[in-house]
C-alpha cells in the first residue's frame, strides 16, 4: 500500500497548505462583523475567481488519482508472488504514447490561442486533439488484439490481467473525455458559442488530458519495468 | 469586541440579487421526481435509505429468530442465515447509513447552511439520486435472484465469497452484489464532488470556514474521505468480478473446489482484506463525523450555550479523517500479517482516541451549566453520547493486538461494532430528523410519540447489544448459524439469546411508531413557524418554511458571526442568528 500513502501524503499536503490559508487558529466567537469569503487565489481583486466546475474538476482529478494510486498498490502487492511473469510491452504501446501527448499539447495549444482570444484558429487544434485521442484509444484495442494473439490472454498470468484491467481502466477515463472533448470541439465550430465558456471548457479538457496522459506514462513505466527498477533501487539504497 | 480587519462592522451593502443558473422546474415531474433541488434530493435519498434500511431490520429479525429458536423456522436454513448477515450488515452501513449521511443531510443542509441557493452542480446531484436507485434496485434484486443473494458476510472476504459453497458464490448473488457497489460508487462521487465544491465555492458572504456550523464541518470532511476511500471499494469490487467472470487470479489462490482443481492460482486473498479495509476503516469515520457534527449542533441548540472549544472541535474533526486513513489493519490482526504491523496499527487506532475523547469532552462540557431543553433531538442526542462513549471503550479492547486475537471471532465484536457504529449513528439520524423535520415540512413531530419511540429505543437497544459483550467474553461466535452442544457455553446463554431476540423484535417494532409519527405529523402535526428552535444557524432564517427553490428569496443572506451565539450577556434574546448584524444593539466584553 505504500504507492496509496505517498498519493495519500501528497493529498494531505496540499490540503494542509490549503487549510493553512483558512484561519483555522481564529476565534469565531470573538469576532463579529462582516468578513469577506478568504479567497484562495491572492488578495489581488482583479483576478476572477476560479470557477467552481475547475474546483470541481480538481476534486475530481483527487479521487481518480486514488483508484488508480489503489490499483498500482494491488499490482506491486500482487507481484510479490512466485507465479508473476512480466507481459511485453507491444511496440504498438510507443505510438499511442507519442499519439497521447501530441493530444495533450494540442490541448495546450489551444488553451493559449484561447487564451489570446483566437476562436478561429484553435477550432483545427481542437479537431487535432480529439483525432489523436482517439487514435491513442483505437491503438490500445489494437494492442490488446496484438497481446491475445500472441497468446498472453487476460487470465493466464496475473501480470496480463493486471496490464489488461489497469489499460481498460485507464481507456475508459480516456473515453469519458473523449465524450467532454466532442462536446467542446463541436461548441466550437459553433457560431454562437460565448467565448469564456468555451475558454473555460477548453480549459478544463485540457487539464483532465495532462492528468490523464501523466497517469499514462506512470501505467507505462509500470508495464515496461522501469517501476520495478526504480523500486528496487530504492530499496537498495535504503538497505 | 473585536472587528475583524478586513471586515467593515454594520453597514454593509446587501448581497446583490445574483441571477443564479437554478434549473427552473416546468413540470411536476421536473419538480418532484426528476427534481435538481437539493432539498427534494435530499428527501428522495432519505425516503429510499429508510426503505431499504427496513429491509435490513426485516433480515436482523430473522437472524435472531434463528439464533433464539434454533431450528424452529424451517424457511431459515444455513444459507438463509448467511444470506441475511450478508445483506444486512452491507445495506446497514452502505445504503442506509452513507447514503442517508451524506445523500440525505449533506443534500437538505449543505446549500441551506452555508447560504447558498442550491448545489453547484445541481444535474449532477439528481442523477446521483438516481444511480443510487439504480444500486439499492441491483442490490435488492439479488433477492429474486436465482441462488438468491450472497451469503459471503459483508465483507466480501474471497475465496468464499466467489465459491459454489457460498449462497451465491457462484450464482447471480455476488455479481450483483459488486456490481451495485460499484454503481453506488459512481453514483456516490457525482453527490460527494457536488458537497465538497458547494462547501469550497457557495458559501454566502461573511461565512469563513471558521462560522460554518460543525455538522457542515462533519459532513465535509466525511465527504472528503469517501472520495479517496470508496476507489479501493471500487478497485476491489472490479477485481472480483474479474475472478469471479473471467478466471483471472487477483485474489484466488489455488484452490480445490468439491474435489477439483480450479483454474485459479497465486492469488492474495490478503490483498482483497487491504483494499477492502482501506475503504472500510475510513466508512465507520464518513459515517460517525457527520454524527459527531449534528450531534454538537443539537447539543449547543437545546442546551442554549454556545459548542465548548469550537475550534479544537473543528481540529478533531480534521485530525480523525486524516488519522482513519492509517488505520486500516487492525480489522486484520487475525490474518496472519507481520506482528510489527499489528504494533503500528495499534498505536495508531488508540491515537485516534484521544481527539475522539476530545469530543466527547467538549460534548458534556457545552452541556455543563446549559439551559438544557429535554426535547427530542436533545434526548437521542444525549443517548448518543452515552451509547458512543460505551461502544468507543471496547474500541479500545479491541484495537489491542492480544485482547483481539481471542475476541475477534466473538459477539464481543458484534456488541462493539453495533454499539459504536450502529446504534450511536441510528440515535444520531433520529434526533436530526426531528430537530429539522419542521424546516423540512413545516410541522412538528408528535411529542408523545417521540418519546415512546425514544425510550424504547434507548432502553431497548442495550438490552440487545449490551448482553452480547458478555456473550463474547464466554466465546460465543458470531456468524455462527447455530451453536448445536459446545462445552464452554452454558445453558444459559441461550436464555439469554431468547431474551436479545425478544427485545430486538420489541425495538423493530418500536420503529414503526416512528415511522407512523412521520407520516401522522406531515398531516395533523403542530405548525412549526420559521424557527422553533430558536436556532442561530442559516437554514432556520429562510424566508419561507418549507425553504422555497432556490432558499432565500430575493438576496443571499449575509452572515455576521458564528454559529453558536446562544445566550449571549446581554443580548435581548437567547440566541442570535448568524445573519444578524454587528451592531445589533448588543455589547459584548472580551474575556481578558
Amino acid at each position: 500500500m505504500s504507492v496509496t500513502l505517498i498519493f495519500l501524503a501528497v493529498i494531505a499536503a496540499i490540503i494542509v497548505w490549503w487549510l493553512s490559508g483558512q484561519r483555522l487558529a481564529s476565534k469565531p466567537w470573538l469576532e463579529t462583523g462582516s468578513v469577506q469569503l478568504p479567497d484562495h487565489h491572492g488578495t489581488d481583486q482583479q483576478q476572477p475567481p476560479v470557477p467552481a466546475v475547475k474546483i470541481g474538476l480538481f476534486v475530481f482529478l483527487g479521487v481518480v488519482g486514488a483508484l488508480f494510486s489503489l490499483a498500482v498498490s494491488a499490482y506491486f502487492m500482487r507481484m510479490a508472488s512466485t507465479d508473476w511473469w512480466g507481459t511485453p510491452v507491444p511496440r504498438l504501446l510507443w505510438v499511442n504514447t507519442a499519439a497521447l501527448a501530441l493530444s495533450s499539447v494540442a490541448l495546450q495549444w489551444a488553451r493559449r490561442e484561447a487564451g489570446h482570444g483566437h476562436m478561429e484558429s484553435l477550432r483545427p487544434v481542437l479537431a487535432a486533439a480529439f483525432a489523436l485521442a482517439l487514435f491513442f484509444l483505437v491503438g490500445q484495442v489494437q494492442a490488446w488484439r496484438e497481446l491475445t494473439a500472441a497468446g498472453y490472454v487476460l487470465a493466464d498470468n496475473p501480470a496480463n490481467s493486471f496490464f489488461y484491467m489497469l489499460t481498460g481502466l485507464h481507456g475508459l477515463h480516456i473515453l469519458g473525455g473523449l465524450a467532454v472533448l466532442a462536446h467542446t470541439t463541436v461548441r466550437a465550430f459553433a457560431s454562437d458559442v460565448q467565448p469564456d465558456r468555451l475558454r473555460l471548457s477548453i480549459d478544463l479538457s485540457a487539464i483532465y488530458s495532462h492528468f490523464m496522459l501523466a497517469v499514462w506514462l506512470l501505467l507505462f513505466a509500470l508495464f515496461a519495468g522501469w517501476a520495478n527498477d526504480f523500486f528496487d533501487l530504492c530499496r537498495t539504497l535504503l538497505t | 469586541m473585536v472587528e475583524i480587519p478586513s471586515g467593515s462592522a454594520g453597514a454593509i451593502p446587501s448581497a446583490e440579487v445574483e441571477d443564479v443558473e437554478l434549473y427552473h422546474p416546468k413540470s411536476w415531474w421536473t419538480k418532484y421526481v426528476f427534481s435538481q433541488d437539493a432539498k427534494i434530493i435530499a428527501v428522495q435519498y432519505s425516503l429510499t435509505a429508510i426503505a431499504i434500511g427496513l429491509v435490513a431490520l426485516v433480515l436482523s429479525w430473522l437472524m435472531r429468530l434463528q439464533l433464539a429458536f434454533p431450528g424452529y423456522f424451517a424457511f431459515i436454513d444455513a444459507d438463509h442465515y448467511y444470506q441475511f448477515i450478508t445483506m444486512h450488515g452491507m445495506i446497514m452501513v452502505i445504503y442506509l447509513l452513507t447514503a442517508l449521511f451524506l445523500g440525505g443531510f449533506g443534500n437538505y443542509l449543505i446549500p441551506l447552511m452555508v447560504g447558498a441557493r442550491d448545489m453547484v452542480f445541481p444535474y449532477a446531484n439528481m442523477l446521483s439520486y438516481w444511480i443510487y436507485l439504480l444500486a439499492v434496485l441491483i442490490l435488492a434484486a439479488g433477492f429474486f435472484a436465482p441462488g438468491g443473494p450472497t451469503g459471503a458476510g459483508w465483507t466480501l472476504y474471497p475465496p468464499q465469497a466467489v465459491l459454489s459453497g457460498t449462497p451465491g458464490g457462484k450464482d447471480w448473488g455476488i455479481l450483483l452484489m459488486l456490481s451495485s457497489l460499484i454503481v453506488f460508487i459512481i453514483g456516490f462521487t457525482m453527490g460527494g464532488l457536488n458537497y465538497v465544491v458547494t462547501v469550497l465555492q457557495g458559501r454566502a458572504r461573511g461565512m469563513t470556514l471558521m462560522r460554518m456550523p460543525l455538522t457542515v464541518w462533519g459532513i465535509f470532511t466525511a465527504t472528503v474521505m469517501a472520495l479517496l476511500a470508496f476507489p479501493a471499494l471500487f478497485v476491489a469490487c472490479v477485481m472480483m468480478l474479474f475472478d469471479r467472470l473471467l478466471g483471472t487470479s487477483f485474489f484466488m489462490p489455488a484452490i480445490v473446489e468439491m474435489g477439483e482443481q480450479l483454474q485459479h492460482g497465486g492469488g492474495s486473498p490478503i490483498l482483497f482484506q487491504h483494499l477492502f479495509w482501506f475503504f472500510g476503516h475510513p466508512e465507520v469515520y464518513i459515517v460517525a463525523l457527520p454524527a459527531f457534527g449534528i450531534v454538537s449542533d443539537l447539543i449547543s441548540t437545546h442546551a442554549r450555550k454556545n459548542i465548548f472549544g469550537y475550534r479544537m472541535m473543528v481540529w478533531a474533526i480534521v485530525v480523525i479523517g486524516a488519522l482513519s486513513f492509517i488505520v486500516w489493519a487492525h480489522h486484520m490482526y487475525v490474518s496472519g500479517m507481520n506482528p510489527a504491523f499489528g504494533f503500528f496499527f495499534a498505536t495508531t487506532t488508540l491515537i485516534i482516541a484521544v481527539p475522539t475523547a476530545i469530543k466527547v469532552y467538549n460534548w458534556v462540557l457545552t452541556l455543563w451549566r446549559g439551559d438544557i431543553h429535554l426535547t427530542l433531538p436533545m434526548l437521542f442526542a444525549l443517548a448518543f453520547i452515552v451509547t458512543f462513549v460505551n461502544g468507543g471503550l471496547t474500541g479500545l479492547f479491541l484495537g489491542n493486538v492480544v485482547v483481539d486475537v481471542p475476541l475477534s471471532d466473538t459477539m464481543f465484536v458484534v456488541a462493539h461494532f453495533h454499539m459504536v457504529m450502529g446504534v450511536a449513528p441510528i440515535l444520531v439520524i433520529f434526533g436530526a430528523i426531528c430537530h429539522w423535520y419542521p424546516k423540512v415540512t413545516g410541522r412538528m413531530l408528535n411529542e408523545t410519540l417521540g418519546q415512546i419511540h425514544f425510550w424504547t429505543t434507548f432502553l431497548g437497544t442495550y438490552a440487545i447489544f449490551f448482553p452480547m459483550h458478555y456473550l463474547g467474553l464466554l466465546g460465543v461466535p458470531r456468524r455462527y448459524f447455530e451453536m448445536g452442544e459446545t462445552a464452554f457455553v452454558p445453558p444459559s446463554a441461550h436464555t439469554l439469546n431468547i431474551f436479545i431476540t425478544v427485545m430486538a423484535l420489541i425495538v423493530g417494532a418500536a420503529q414503526m411508531v416512528f415511522l407512523f409519527n412521520l407520516v401522522w405529523s406531515l398531516f395533523r402535526g403542530r405548525e412549526a413557524g420559521g424557527n422553533p428552535w430558536r436556532a442561530t444557524t442559516l437554514e432556520w432564517q429562510t424566508p419561507q418554511t418549507p425553504p422555497a427553490h432556490g432558499n432565500w428569496g430575493k438576496e443571499l443572506p449575509v452572515v455576521y458571526r458564528w454559529a453558536y451565539d446562544y445566550s449571549v450577556p446581554g443580548a435581548a434574546e437567547d440566541f442570535i442568528p448568524q445573519t444578524a448584524p454587528a451592531d445589533g444593539g448588543i455589547t459584548r466584553e472580551v474575556p481578558a
